[in-house]
């Protein structure tokens, strides 16, 4: 837009310009100097845990062993959390672009970024002293009488800790994101499209299934995966919720439960020397790579997308 | 266009256009009697409220599409069963933020009072101590990532928008920054700290690794902020500067800075509120203290999260003083962001441009 005045007109650079361009510059190579450090430090403390033997890695024989049940953990609470919180933020999208009078959705929009705006570690104690002890007798109901299901096979946890109370407050985490990104597509549904199923004789959900739902998919699937991308790295929730045993387990309920990386680098990070620093360091490179893998292809497909988030 | 304009022909006299339709009351209707319904059954068999509510919305998913698909027609019924069924996940999104920042309060407020606020916690065994360090902690460190992400944020933003515009590099920063909104907010600590023990060894714990760490998650927030405030800065002003003969650098910092100021201010402050409660880098890399120490580049820092985390899962002997001063610092970080949060609409309001007549 405005870089086109240098070839045209003026023949002589001012200094003035020449350093302020290049300030501006560096600070965005920063950036990426920044986010290639994430990668190259981590990998550079990460490395002694690689040729680390079973006395520094808890007994595991090797670093594989040692992370292969938290990336278990990792991934099952964040799929979990996904299948909670994506048709809840759906819903919830539709009621704000769709459903609700414009004022009301206005109200609605603040109170979802209010919880979006509430820091981890109060979920985290809430999900711990409140949520866990109030759904135990869920759980306990859920090994009674649902127990032939793998995932709850019990004996029910008596304390609600569970990895299933996690996933719950992590669904309430990524909740505001997803919705956040939902909202903006389904808003972006071209008026002509709707207005012609309505046109048509078509109910509102059916002008939605029609109308909305097609031109939002892609959308809804990055917006998913960036919710994905956030449940799969927060760590203050489930190191405050889970009472984790590093376990590989679908039993939901137990009071054995498996643990996630960033819960597991957060709850030993303190007390861990030597060896086992580098080994929780390059759990967390593990992490690194899967969030940015998840994140570089949500983002692709947004940017693929004529949707402009 | 004229032939939909026309008369409808005779044909069509007599065959009725509307289908029968539900009164609007009709979900009204359905609800109280939903509710009535359940809260009848509960009387009987001693349910709780929470039973009350899931069994009264039950009735009112089975009842009003029964209803419908009786008066009206199939497709009717799963339009109100859909209608439905939105408004119930907005109901149950809201329960968990109700319900929290009810706790919170609830269990936090009795512990604010005078001393809450301005003792540490040294020298303090088996009575009710105070927040006074951690909230030093979290003001210096959060005021540290400030200091780093602000200036690389805007003058990024500022590539990005009066520089780069579609260059390679342009776009690839811009991709980039928004997959590093993505960062786990433990990686960014466990960066910090690998790269504070290259240069101070291993252990190390001090306020600045804090800040470079809440930084690397600022940045993005004040990149992408700052770039969409600059992008609605109107040409015209920077072309009617250039053609006054204004060196491109003073346009910049003259007239479109001073433009999008309020937007950038709000931008600014809404990061702060975001990473003002990160918990996971601090515990890694400024670690935690009983003393408030002011010095960023040297030793252990409590912060509010920290104190938070370690009230909880650490209460020692007397996890009845410590619990309850865990809910009050909730409490008060939870303060603290939404008064960031109001900061930031009143701070755009403040700072906006005044428009000439």
């Amino acid at each position: 837009m405005s870089t086109i005045e240098a070839k045209a007109g003026s023949p002589k650079r001012r200094l003035g310009d020449l350093v302020f361009a290049n300030l501006t510059r560096a600070a965005g190579l920063t950036i990426l100097l920044a986010l290639a450090g994430v990668a190259v430090f981590l990998t550079i403390e990460g490395i002694p845990a690689f040729t680390a033997g079973p006395e520094d890695l808890k007994g595991a024989s090797s670093f594989v062993v040692y992370v292969w049940p938290l990336l278990f953990g990792t991934l099952l609470a964040a799929a979990l959390a996904l299948a909670i919180a994506v048709p809840l933020a759906i819903g919830v999208a539709l009621t704000v672009s769709h459903y609700a009078p414009r004022r009301i959705a206005t109200l609605i929009g603040y109170l979802i970024d209010l919880l979006a705006a509430v820091p981890s570690v109060v979920y985290g104690l809430w999900g711990g002293l409140f949520l866990g002890p109030k759904l135990v007798p869920l759980y306990e109901w859920l090994a009674d009488h649902l127990s032939f299901i793998p995932f709850f096979a019990g004996p029910a946890s008596t304390t609600g800790r569970t990895i299933l109370t996690a996933s719950i407050v992590l669904a309430i985490m990524v909740l505001p994101i997803v919705t956040a990104i939902s909202r903006e597509i389904f808003a972006q549904t071209p008026r002509l499209n709707e207005e012609a199923a309505l046109a048509l004789g078509a109910t509102r959900w059916e002008m939605i299934r029609l109308s909305v739902f097609p031109y939002a998919r892609s959308g809804i699937v990055s917006a998913a995966m960036l919710g994905l991308g956030r449940a799969l790295g927060e760590t203050m929730a489930v190191a405050m919720v889970l009472s984790a045993s590093g376990v590989v387990t679908f039993n939901l309920i137990s009071s054995t439960n498996p643990s996630t990386i960033a819960a597991n680098i957060a709850l030993t990070f303190a007390d861990a020397t030597g060896i086992q620093v580098n080994a929780l360091i390059a759990s967390g490179l593990v992490l690194f790579v899967i969030t940015f893998v998840v994140n570089f292809a949500a983002r692709w497909i947004v940017s693929r997308s004529e949707v402009s988030v | 266009m004229t032939t939909l304009m026309d008369k409808p022909s005779d044909a069509l006299d007599h065959v009725s256009l509307k289908h029968a339709r539900l009164p609007r009351w009709a979900p009204v209707l359905v609800l109280v009697i939903a509710f009535a319904a359940s809260g009848l059954l509960a009387l009987l068999l001693g349910w709780g409220p929470v039973a009350i509510v899931v069994v009264a919305l039950l009735i009112y998913l089975v009842v009003l599409p029964t209803w419908s698909r009786v008066v009206e027609n199939r497709r009717s019924a799963v339009d109100r069963f859909v209608t439905a069924l939105v408004w119930v996940a907005l109901g149950l999104a809201f329960v968990p933020l109700v319900s929290l920042l009810w706790t919170v309060i609830r269990e936090g407020a009795p512990v604010l009072d005078a001393k809450f606020f301005t003792w540490s916690m040294r020298n303090i065994v088996g009575e009710k101590g105070g927040i006074y360090h951690a909230i030093i902690g979290t003001l210096l460190i959060t005021a540290c990532a400030a200091v780093i992400s602000v200036p690389i944020g805007l003058l990024t933003a500022i590539y990005l928008v009066e520089y780069g515009a579609k260059s390679r590099m342009a776009s690839s920063i811009r991709f980039l920054v928004d997959v590093m909104t993505g960062i786990p907010s433990i990686v960014a600590g466990l960066f910090a700290y690998a790269l504070f023990v290259v240069f101070f060894g291993p252990g190390v714990h001090m306020g600045l690794g804090g800040g470079v760490a809440l930084s690397l998650l600022m940045i993005p927030i004040v990149v992408r902020s700052s770039e969409e405030m600059l992008k609605l800065v109107p040409t015209d002003l920077r072309e009617a500067a250039y053609a006054l003969g204004v060196p491109k650098w003073k346009t910049i910092v003259k007239v479109v800075l001073p433009t999008a100021l309020a937007g950038i201010i709000t931008g600014v402050t809404l990061a702060i509120a975001r990473v003002i409660g990160e918990t996971a880098p601090l515990l890694i890399i400024a670690g935690s203290t009983d003393s408030t120490n002011f010095n960023l580049f040297k030793d252990q820092m409590m912060t509010l999260p920290v104190f938070i985390y370690y009230s909880y899962t650490q209460p020692g002997n007397h996890p009845e003083i410590a619990r309850p001063m865990a809910w009050g610092a909730a409490l008060v970080l939870i303060l603290i962001v939404l008064v960031l949060n109001l900061l930031a609409r009143v701070l755009g309001k403040i700072f906006a441009p005044k428009t000439g007549h």
